[in-house]
């Protein structure tokens, strides 16, 4: 038997070939090639909203060959915040990671990936995003996370188109008429109150809450905001002894008078269930309690007509809650985790949780505020159209902005607004009040 | 005494043997093999008590964004802040109060239960004790629907006695009187049983003799169930006293803490500072708070059990 020995040039030319072959033949990938990704989504309030984003993610699993897997975190008792300061300690844990409020980017921006390859991007497509998303997802030009639709609300008046009319002379309807731009220049912080007082001699008294939850606190922000009121101003330094905070605080104490009596006690649920049981003219709630009292209270649903805010000497500001996607650093499988939010804030996906979530979502960019759900939802026609600020007729904001978000996160979540307004309500002197609030305010500067 | 005696008789061997039966010795011991059995226990309570206790500890010492050493520097900060102080208190009235409540009741109420006859004692122990093994975040949610100050039983039932509308949980006084009101019904219970257990353990010898003597009601239960319970009431009350200071779970549900902080305890500002305000260092620190003032009172506690102890 002859045996064929192989030549050192054969060899070279045998692997030269066989090496071509390998790298031009095309790339068959296997049902998992590009890794997997674990997902912590916030558990959506509207039922089946959770459903839409699940087919986004697991279209995209599909093209892109990603093994996925989606848990959907409750937002109740803080659970999500509790998986974010959790998975941070660990560092482990899921790859992309909702925040339910938007303090969280900053809170963990060392631990974050920058996205500044995904936004830059995203923001050319879908239009420039709001100052407050900016506020609370950039650091030092850095993008640490990106605003994320499913979660994201504007917190603003829901009023009672009857309640209104009857007892305020307010047409609701007339002043934000839907499908054309807001006429409410006479919408201030003084027709406010007397709306607020009118309502609440007819026995249905306006819902806003003064105690130490989310609801509570951006309603205090925003009416903060709107006479220029800053405890803490953007270069750090405490604002709390001015006139501003003073004539805000005076304002306050006026509108108390009309608020039920236990708003000191109200958290995020109250204000809902106020509107819901029909005892009150306004809330300020992205609509979701209207879209409770669709199926719960038909009667008072086709009563609800979602608006801007009222406007101060110092703008028109409306509270922003924006949520974010965030990709952690000890992620092992970033680039996925950063095509998949990419995937996510595109046109398609976000009119998607849009549509799923009845309206409540609330995109971040400025080219999609006029999606056709706010226009269609109903009853009554045109009751969100003015949810998503579509005519910025009105600056979104964050309670505790502009200070640096480090110490904003503490004056929010301390609820130190709501804390002043209730002191100086309940008869304290407004310089204990404000030397009170220094005091707090100083020990949040804390590195 | 036997494990001398086994040693004494192998000693007379040659080393090496000697070595592998002092082994086998070792592990013939009672409290060897005391020390195995508990020994999946201690690593249970090392892995899930003292590892999160240390590190608590350390992070307890470091600065707000956990990058520094920041040695008892939180702890001064702490001592600076008004509202800190103004928990320490909360926590002492919340925990004091609810402690003295639950025993009253208890030691009231397991007497009754001690006199009824054998069956229905049963059923009455047993409908007593539901309180106490509801889950405390789903009885205090019922709770919170009984304090809503618009929609409320409570409020509803007053209003015929042309009382109220109440604010429960708005008002400062009625907020910390509902949460220690909560407490005290979920907690009581766990006192009824224990004293009702220390009571069926006085000897009716006992009160057969001060009965011949002479004693009236209330010298029976001075003289004889008062110092025969005295052990279980000391014990109890610093379990209680334990779990009390560290409570989350009713406040946080009725109040988080309102209105204006003044139901706020230990555990639920630990959790509003160090959690909801990304200052998990401070947080850790005003958890940790509840150590020393925990620590007093257990010496104290403890002390007069083990004295009693001795004399018995």
């Amino acid at each position: 038997m002859s045996r064929k020995t192989l030549t050192r040039r054969q060899f070279v030319a045998a692997t030269a070939m066989s090496s071509t072959a390998l790298m031009a033949a095309p790339y068959v990938r296997g049902a998992y090639a590009a890794g997997k990704l674990s997902i912590g989504f916030w558990d959506h309030w509207v039922p089946d909203a959770n459903k839409a984003s699940t087919a986004l993610v697991n279209e995209w699993a599909a093209k892109e060959k990603v093994e996925v897997s989606i848990d959907y975190i409750t937002s109740q008792g803080n659970k999500l915040l509790l998986t974010m300061a959790a998975e941070a300690q660990a560092k482990s844990g899921h790859d992309i990671l909702s925040s339910q409020i938007g303090w969280q980017p900053h809170a963990y921006d060392d631990l974050l990936e920058p996205v500044n390859d995904v936004m830059e991007p995203v923001i050319k497509q879908n239009g420039e995003v709001n100052g407050t998303v900016k506020y609370l997802g950039q650091s030092g030009g850095k993008w640490l996370a990106v605003p994320g639709t499913a979660g994201s609300q504007i917190k603003g008046p829901c009023s009672r188109i009857d309640l209104m009319k009857k007892y305020a002379n307010i047409d609701v309807q007339e002043m934000y008429p839907a499908g054309s731009p807001p006429k409410a220049d006479n919408w201030t912080m003084d027709t406010f109150l007397k709306a607020a007082e009118a309502c609440q001699k007819g026995g249905f008294p306006f819902g806003i809450g003064l105690g130490q939850t989310p609801d509570s606190i951006d309603t205090a922000g925003a009416i903060f905001q709107s006479f220029g009121a800053e405890l803490i101003n953007a270069k750090g330094d405490i604002t709390v002894k001015t006139d501003a905070v003073r004539q805000a605080l005076e304002y306050y104490k006026k509108l108390i008078a009309f608020l039920p009596p236990d708003a000191p006690s109200w958290d995020d649920a109250s204000n809902n269930k106020w509107l819901i049981s029909g005892r009150g003219a306004l809330i300020m709630n992205p609509p979701s309690a209207w879209a409770v009292a669709k199926r719960d209270a038909p009667q008072v649903a086709e009563q609800c007509w979602t608006h801007g805010f009222p406007a101060g000497p110092k703008g028109r500001f409306a509270p922003f809650q924006p949520f974010f996607w965030s990709i952690w650093k000890f992620s092992k499988n970033k680039e996925a985790a950063k095509s998949l939010l990419s995937h996510l804030s595109l046109p398609s996906s976000i009119e998607r949780f849009v549509q799923a979530s009845g309206g409540y979502d609330l995109p971040a960019y400025a080219n999609m505020t006029t999606l056709k759900t706010w226009a269609e939802e109903e009853p009554p026609k045109g009751t969100l159209y003015h949810y998503p600020n579509p005519y910025n007729h009105q600056t979104l904001s964050i309670a505790a902005a502009p200070a640096p978000p480090k110490i904003a996160e503490q004056i929010y979540n301390q609820a130190t607004l709501t804390k002043m307004v209730l002191r100086y309500a309940q008869g304290e002197k407004m310089e204990d009040t404000l030397a009170w609030a220094e005091s707090e305010c100083e020990g949040f500067m804390r590195t | 005494m036997a494990d001398v005696v086994v040693e004494q008789g192998r000693l007379v061997r040659s080393t090496r043997p000697r070595k592998a039966a002092g082994l086998r010795n070792v592990l013939g011991r009672k409290s060897t093999v005391a020390l195995f059995l508990t020994l999946p226990l201690i690593l249970l309570i090392a892995l899930l008590v003292l590892y999160p206790a240390f590190y608590s500890l350390y992070l307890a010492t470091l600065n707000k964004a956990m990058t520094k050493f920041v040695g008892l520097g939180n702890f001064t900060f702490l001592f600076k802040r008004e509202t800190f102080w103004m928990v320490v208190k909360q926590s002492c009235i919340f925990a004091i109060t609810a402690v003295v409540f639950k025993a009253l009741i208890g030691f009231i109420v397991a007497h009754f239960v001690h006199n009824i006859p054998g069956k229905k004692q049963r059923k009455w122990r047993g409908m007593l004790l539901v309180p106490w093994v509801i889950p405390p975040a789903m009885s205090t949610l019922a709770w919170l629907w009984l304090f809503d100050p618009s929609y409320s039983a409570f409020n509803y039932t007053l209003s015929f006695f042309g009382v109220g509308p109440i604010p429960w949980l708005g008002d400062t006084f009625w907020a910390r009187f509902s949460v220690i009101l909560v407490n005290v019904w979920y907690g009581a219970p766990f006192f009824l049983i224990m004293y009702l257990a220390a009571l069926k353990s006085v000897p009716d010898q006992l009160y057969e003799a001060a009965a011949i003597d002479g004693a009236n009601w209330w010298q029976k239960m001075w003289y004889v169930t008062l110092p025969m319970m005295r052990n279980i009431i000391a014990i109890t009350t610093l379990f209680s006293l334990i779990v009390t200071f560290a409570n989350f779970d009713i406040v946080r549900i009725l109040t988080s803490g309102g209105p204006l902080d003044r139901t706020q305890l230990f555990a639920t500002w630990a959790f509003q500072v160090g959690i909801q305000s990304s200052d998990i260092p401070l947080g850790a620190c005003v958890s940790l708070f509840m150590v020393p003032i925990l620590a007093v009172a257990a010496v104290f506690i403890l002390r007069d059990v083990n004295k009693r102890g001795n004399e018995a």
